[in-house]
């Protein structure tokens, strides 16, 4: 059911398919760094696009391939790793200092072969065992970076990872950095939308609703969902070089069990059936993070019981919505009768 | 894969030789110790249409799944076009020219009609892992909208699939079916659940087909089975129980006692 855009599928009078919300939005964020401070663009929109990055490379896996993987934070984290080793860092012993024109793609590279072979283990099992698998492999991935000191330099991982100053922009200063996701988050959006409509999209989906007949129409299902890791995994290793750049460090901690779980719960809260849900389940995850401590010690509650706030939120999204905020949204938005006909489908 | 085309390339000369669009030999299927289908012997010619009748597990549905690989006989060769393909996984299969119907729809309930066509279109041809939307005018779209408008279903090529009568979902099955260049079709119960006038339609496209394409038809329904099969096979007890010409297998007196005491008159 994730195709919405129903009527002339194939044809591309896009710009009159984008709601007017859809422009507000876009212009919002466009002027945003006009009202509000430093420290809400950097470390509320920041966390949100890179987050809500690596969580839409579970959507199109989980939403159009219908496979829960667990692997996609390691993956972003491979992809950070591998800017820190081959760009530079503060641990001088290690990283190589390559221009960023090598280290960007060497980093995505890697990282996508590496969610690509997760991937080629996984896709031959279903549902609660791909969850496992993958989720086995990321705390292997876990420990893996934290004992091995030549590579990944161990417990500490590295600090001082920067991005290149280009242009003569510090693209570690709020705007700018706050640009930056935002054009990668965006970017990495309408890739997701593009795709989710071509002839691999579709098949995909197709793979999801009904691998056996997919196969009795000629597509190799198997290959068809390695595939789709492997473009996930795209996605997660520029979000994971986002976020190296944004941390200014990384360790093993970033890609520790429970950060394999946030994004989990971003997605599922945001709601894995859309590509815009995971960037509002990583604006509502980023938002309570940042302010339920203030919040939660002035009830006189510990500040670091933030998970508790989120925790309950994910127990009701799930309880009451299975398909996240977008779906609690669709079905408000049905109720007051400006949605589709629940019939035909056609907007009213 | 270079393995796998010198092969393709030397099983194609064989194909020549041997002339049959389907041959079965000794195709048995053991679901743990139960036969569903045993020591099944079976050849079609190119542009034969075939009826398979039998009563309730009689192993029809079980044969169709074998040939199109849905799951790999236990033993016996099954060879398509004259090339052994027992141990090719379906897409393979259906590459090659091989198309089947499911006897309970399998579609994709959450995309539309066209999307359902198209699919199909792009299964059997190049790019099926394409990046790259189709523009406007792309042949594969033109015979999206061919096919669909083959089975009378132009008007509800944007309707959801999950929002199609049981009838038209038949209809889209066969549409399926069609797509590519399909050179041998297995049908499986396309008529059942269909109103006499939508069996009527149903007719006048399996007669309608180029005479290059064969079938088998599985059908319970004696009347949409014999008007369009030149050639019948009875299956009982997941053995072959008799094979003649339509005449022949009507007024067999076996056949007749076998289906009327099975309640089917």
């Amino acid at each position: 059911m994730a195709l919405v855009e129903r009527s002339t599928p194939y044809q591309s009078s896009w710009a009159e398919r984008i709601p007017t919300a859809w422009w507000i939005a876009g212009l919002v964020a466009l002027i945003m760094p006009a009202f509000v401070n430093d420290f809400i663009l950097f470390q509320v929109f920041g966390w949100t696009f890179v987050l809500g990055m690596i969580a839409l490379s579970l959507m199109f896996l989980a939403g159009y391939g219908g496979m829960v993987s667990l692997i996609q934070m390691s993956v972003a984290a491979l992809g950070g790793y591998m800017v820190a080793i081959f760009g530079t860092s503060g641990v001088a012993a290690i990283s190589m200092d390559l221009p960023w024109w090598l280290y960007i793609p060497i980093a995505v590279i890697v990282a996508a072969a590496f969610g690509t072979l997760v991937g080629a283990l996984a896709v031959r099992t279903e549902g609660i065992y791909t969850i496992m698998i993958t989720l086995a492999i990321a705390s292997a991935f876990f420990y893996f970076t934290r004992q091995n000191y030549g590579i990944f330099n161990g417990y500490s991982g590295f600090n001082l990872v920067v991005p290149p100053h280009l242009f003569g922009v510090d693209w570690r200063q709020p705007m700018p950095f706050y640009y930056l996701t935002l054009g990668c988050a965006v970017l990495s959006y309408l890739a997701v939308v593009y795709v989710s409509r071509s002839p691999f999209g579709l098949a995909l989906q197709g793979v999801r609703d009904n691998p056996r007949r997919m196969a009795a129409l000629g597509f190799n299902v198997t290959a068809h969902r390695i595939a789709a890791y492997t473009f996930a995994s795209v996605i997660a290793a520029f979000g994971g070089i986002l976020l190296v750049w944004q941390n200014a460090q990384i360790s093993p901690g970033t890609a520790g069990i429970p950060a394999v779980i946030d994004i989990l719960v971003i997605a599922v809260v945001g709601g894995v059936r859309r590509p815009i849900g995971p960037f509002i389940g990583a604006l509502i995850y980023t938002v309570l993070r940042t302010f339920s401590p203030d919040i939660l010690t002035g009830f006189g509650l510990s500040g670091e019981r933030f998970k508790l706030l989120i925790g309950l939120g994910f127990l009701a999204v799930v309880f009451f919505s299975p398909d996240g905020v977008l779906g609690l949204w669709e079905r408000w938005r049905a109720r007051k009768g400006r949605g589709r006909d629940p019939l035909t489908g056609e907007a009213k | 894969m270079t393995l796998l085309d010198t092969r393709r390339s030397s099983e194609t000369l064989a194909s020549v030789s041997s002339g049959n669009a389907l041959e079965l030999r000794g195709v048995t299927k053991m679901f743990g110790a139960l036969a569903a289908i045993e020591d099944i012997t079976l050849s079609v010619r190119p542009g034969e249409r075939r009826a398979v009748l039998g009563s309730n597990g009689a192993g029809k549905t079980t044969l169709f799944n074998c040939i199109t690989g849905d799951f790999l006989p236990t033993s016996g060769t099954i060879r398509l076009f004259g090339e052994d393909v027992s141990n090719f996984p379906a897409y393979e299969r259906i590459r090659r020219g091989l198309r089947r119907t499911y006897q309970i729809s399998l579609l994709f309930g959450g995309l539309t009609v066209s999307d359902n066509v198209y699919l199909a279109c792009r299964g059997v041809s190049r790019g099926r892992f394409s990046l790259l939307r189709p523009r406007r005018g792309d042949p594969l779209l033109t015979r999206t909208a061919e096919l669909i408008e083959a089975v009378h279903m132009t008007a509800s090529g944007d309707t959801l699939v999950s929002e199609l009568s049981y009838g038209q979902q038949r209809q889209l099955e066969i549409a399926l079916a069609l797509a590519g260049a399909p050179r041998f079709i297995l049908f499986d119960e396309p008529a059942a659940g269909l109103s006499p006038t939508e069996r009527a339609e149903l007719v006048a496209i399996l007669t309608g087909l180029p005479s290059h394409i064969g079938f088998i038809i599985i059908e319970h329904d004696m009347d949409v089975a014999l008007r369009v099969a030149e050639s019948v096979t009875m299956m009982h007890n997941g053995r072959i129980f008799k094979e003649g010409t339509p005449e022949e297998i009507e007024n067999d007196p076996e056949v007749q006692e076998l289906y009327l005491g099975d309640g089917h008159g």
